[in-house]
């Protein structure tokens, strides 16, 4: 076990490096600073001392790989991928465009993220656990087909409708909760309600549904079949069996999330203004902060390859049968 | 009149597309083994339905899609200023008269005659006083302010009538087509009212006179007025509406045609081929998956939008900008989004090189490559054609979040994402300027709704036992439990290999 986890470590460390080359090669190759720093000062008319002094300022102006004007290891040391790529191995992310420290940021902004996030997760799971059951339950029935009906009208309304209808109807209309803004971290939840509930109705249709056809394939085994022969109730059946045999793909499933939420939710966080790593991001996005961008590609990878990791220990954790080797 | 047309990438790319759907279909037509499925489809009613609302969502799309330009004036004069039009923007133009385009100040609400806004005019006995002025086009036809109601209400029963005899001459039409083979169109016309043809009419009919009922009384009263009312520069939303519904269908579309060749070429030769060409290959969708999608997609856009920006001296008007970002953002999109399906295809080649006729391919020494080819392919395509249409509706809603976000498409064209975008900056204002999320709404519901029951049907016809388990892009999952990741979705036993 220990040896599969160590594996599989090293395995996304591997990954890493090939995230953190290709992201390099996206962000300096495929586009010089130069590039860059002539969009940033603003088109054509840019002399090239301006240009040099921009690249001075963020240390640009340095060679991409190998510094060859520098001696002993400082060739290697000395360069822009080393400071600005390799370096975030070490979470020294450097200064976003307007000279605060990222890392600093990225620390302030996780818990706003997840003091949305993670009530949003355990609501989310339990309501589309429950609702999947209960169809699973009465499956074939009037109720399910016109639940089914509802969810797929549900899936195809885009998450955008909901932010917007849900903060119109609870903020605007009806006064129930502040339309935005966010307080310390325990003051916080009349302002993370509205987010929480508008997000768990958004992502209810498309798990419930994934989740329903879980249960129903249980339905269908030869475990169930015997359980019903031994004379046990169907509510017996569905809970006692149906119901603890489908969490298996369901919790490995969602395992992988965890990590990442810490990320926080780009569209939620931007329109609740909660100012969590979401909205970090998409600022960053919107004012061509490539350096914020670069170091959220890369903690985000990192989360996801725990995440990943965290996924196959969980199985054998809920499933007795799978052993890691 | 000088008339010239004009190649955009994307239309060209979606005319070729629309050749390789016909060419399928007459490639399924001779083989049964594909026939059988798409029959199933066929019997199946709600996927007609989606069907004929989809190809009424591609017929505007296709029309939006052949482009030209006039210059008028003696040729030989310089081409600059002139306009690139659309077919579908002289359809409109024959259909809504003035209304279509840009023809107001600013914001009107649906059916309006008054602006939105207050403005000072001038009073003809001299001085001045704030009020709503009058539109200038939308219902400048009544004299009488007071006649409104009246003229809407007319008007739209006049829509109706004509939507029922345009609904009549296209039943006729079909009743013709279908009763060719023998018994003659009255035959053919009772026929597929009773539900007694092979393929199910009745519901198509039904929907085919429902989109008759209300396009026709669209156009009558949009021709008078501004149907959903005006955006903030006062270009007419239907209109709008109406022109996003191709960056809808170019993003559903040609995204998935860029993703099938990585998918299916990487994940067929992963699992055939073994060793350290899966090795690599499982590397690098492992790499790429491993990178969160939004921002990928985000990094991708902003490197190729500095690089279009650097370049402008390439595309000679901003439509063809505007464009070749459109289409740069399927391709990222494409490039990103295979690692899923390429999974899944791996997944089945592994278990497919073990079966009896593979091996016995290989003992008679057939060579891989064909192999490849003539075994593997064909018996995976299933899978790509669920996959091909199920992505479809992902993209059309992910293209409203990445517009949302600052990366999706130009913000010249028009899109659901620009809509709902424009429509969010003014949440604030009392009252409400709805229109603008009403229509983008009402227009991606019609479509993504008859995308996804349609895949759902086609998924049922190719691969009934297969649990539905949709191989979305992490993205579009709206909450943090809403849709599963790949891990969910991995095919492999868990504890196998490592990925």
């Amino acid at each position: 076990m220990s040896a599969y986890i160590v594996r599989r470590l090293g395995y996304g460390l591997l990954v890493l490096i090939g995230v953190n080359l290709f992201t390099f090669w996206l962000f300096f190759k495929v586009n010089t600073p130069d590039d860059i720093a002539r969009i940033q000062l603003g088109g054509k008319r840019v002399t090239a001392d301006a240009i040099a002094k921009w690249k001075a300022e963020r240390g640009y102006d340095k060679p991409l790989l190998f510094n060859s004007a520098a001696a002993g290891i400082e060739k290697v040391t000395d360069t822009i991928y080393f400071e600005k790529s390799a370096s975030m191995f070490a979470l020294r992310f450097g200064q976003s465009d307007d000279g605060r420290d990222i890392w600093y940021e990225i620390r302030t902004r996780a818990g706003p993220s997840l003091a949305l996030q993670i009530p949003n997760f355990i609501i989310g799971l339990a309501v589309t656990v429950s609702f999947a059951l209960l169809l699973a339950l009465f499956r074939g029935s009037r109720f399910d087909f016109t639940s089914q009906i509802l969810l797929v009208v549900m899936m195809s309304v885009s998450g955008l409708f909901y932010i917007i209808g849900g903060q119109y109807l609870f903020s605007k209309a009806w006064r129930l909760v502040p339309i935005s803004g966010y307080d310390t971290l325990f003051d916080s939840f009349r302002f993370v309600i509205l987010p929480v509930v508008i997000g768990v109705i958004s992502g209810f249709a498309g798990s419930t549904r994934l989740y329903r056809t879980i249960f129903i394939e249980e339905v269908g085994r030869d475990y169930v079949r015997t359980a019903r022969a031994k004379g046990l109730s169907e509510l017996t059946v569905m809970f006692r069996h149906v119901l603890k045999n489908g969490m298996i793909p369901i919790l490995t499933g969602v395992v992988v999330v965890i990590p990442t939420l810490f990320m926080g939710s780009l569209l939620f966080e931007s329109f609740f203004g909660i100012p969590g790593l979401g909205s970090y991001t998409i600022e960053a996005i919107q004012s061509q902060d490539f350096g914020i961008v670069r170091s959220m590609v890369f903690i985000g990878t990192v989360l996801l390859v725990l995440g990943l990791i965290a996924t196959d220990i969980s199985y054998t954790f809920v499933d007795p049968r799978v052993r890691l080797e | 009149m000088n008339f010239s047309p004009v190649l955009l990438i994307t239309d060209v790319l979606l005319w070729l597309l629309v050749f390789a759907v016909v060419g399928y279909v007459w490639y399924v037509r001779r083989h049964e083994h594909l026939l059988v499925p798409w029959l199933k489809v066929r019997q199946n009613p709600v996927a007609m339905i989606c069907a004929t609302v989809l190809v009424a969502y591609a017929a505007i799309g296709l029309a939006d899609s052949l482009h030209f330009r006039t210059a008028s004036g003696a040729p030989g004069r310089s081409q600059t200023g002139v306009e690139v039009r659309s077919v579908l923007d002289v359809l409109l133009g024959a259909a809504l008269g003035p209304m279509a385009g840009k023809s107001e100040k600013t914001y009107s609400a649906p059916l309006a005659i008054y602006s939105f806004a207050k403005e000072t005019v001038e009073k003809p006995g001299g001085g001045q006083a704030r009020e709503f002025p009058r539109l200038t086009v939308g219902g400048a036809h009544l004299k009488n302010p007071g006649d409104r109601d009246g003229d809407i209400a007319w008007r739209g029963a006049l829509g109706l009538a004509k939507g029922l005899v345009l609904f009549a001459v296209l039943n006729g039409a079909l009743a013709l087509w279908v009763g060719r083979k023998g018994g003659g169109p009255a035959l053919a016309a009772r026929a597929m009212w009773r539900g007694t043809t092979p393929a199910p009419w009745r519901p198509i009919l039904v929907t085919l006179l429902l989109i008759c009922l209300m396009a026709c009384p669209a156009v009558a009263l949009g021709s008078h007025y501004h149907l959903f009312g005006t955006d903030k520069v006062g270009q007419d939303v239907l209109t709008i509406s109406l022109k996003s519904i191709r960056t809808g269908l170019v993003i559903g579309t040609l995204t998935t045609m860029v993703m099938l060749p990585f998918a299916v070429l990487l994940g067929l030769a992963a699992g055939y081929f073994r060793g350290w060409v899966d090795d690599v290959i499982v590397y690098l969708y492992t790499s790429l998956s491993s990178i969160p999608s939004v921002l990928l997609i985000a990094a991708a856009v902003l490197i190729v939008q500095v690089s279009i920006d650097n370049h402008q001296d390439l595309f000679p008007t901003t439509l063809q900008r505007a464009d070749m970002r459109l289409l740069a953002l399927c391709v990222i999109l494409g490039a990103t989004g295979w690692t899923g399906l390429c999974r899944l295809l791996r997944g089945e080649a592994l278990k497919l090189r073990e079966l009896d006729y593979i091996q016995a391919a290989q003992a008679f020494g057939v060579a891989r490559l064909r192999i490849l080819t003539r075994h593997m392919l064909p018996n995976v395509m299933h899978l790509v054609t669920i996959n091909a249409v199920m992505d479809f509706s992902g993209m059309v809603l992910a293209e409203a979040v990445l517009s949302y976000v600052g990366v999706g498409v130009d913000p010249t064209t028009n899109s659901f994402g620009g809509m709902i975008n424009a429509a969010r900056f003014e949440m604030s204002r009392d009252p409400l300027v709805w229109w603008l999320l009403a229509a983008a709404f009402f227009f991606m519901l019609g479509l993504v709704l008859a995308a996804n029951l349609f895949a759902d049907a086609v998924q049922e016809a190719f691969d009934p036992r297969r649990v539905v388990r949709r191989a979305r892009p992490r993205i579009f999952q709206r909450g943090p439990v809403g849709g599963m990741t790949e891990a969910a979705e991995d095919p492999r036993a868990p504890g196998g290999r490592p990925a």
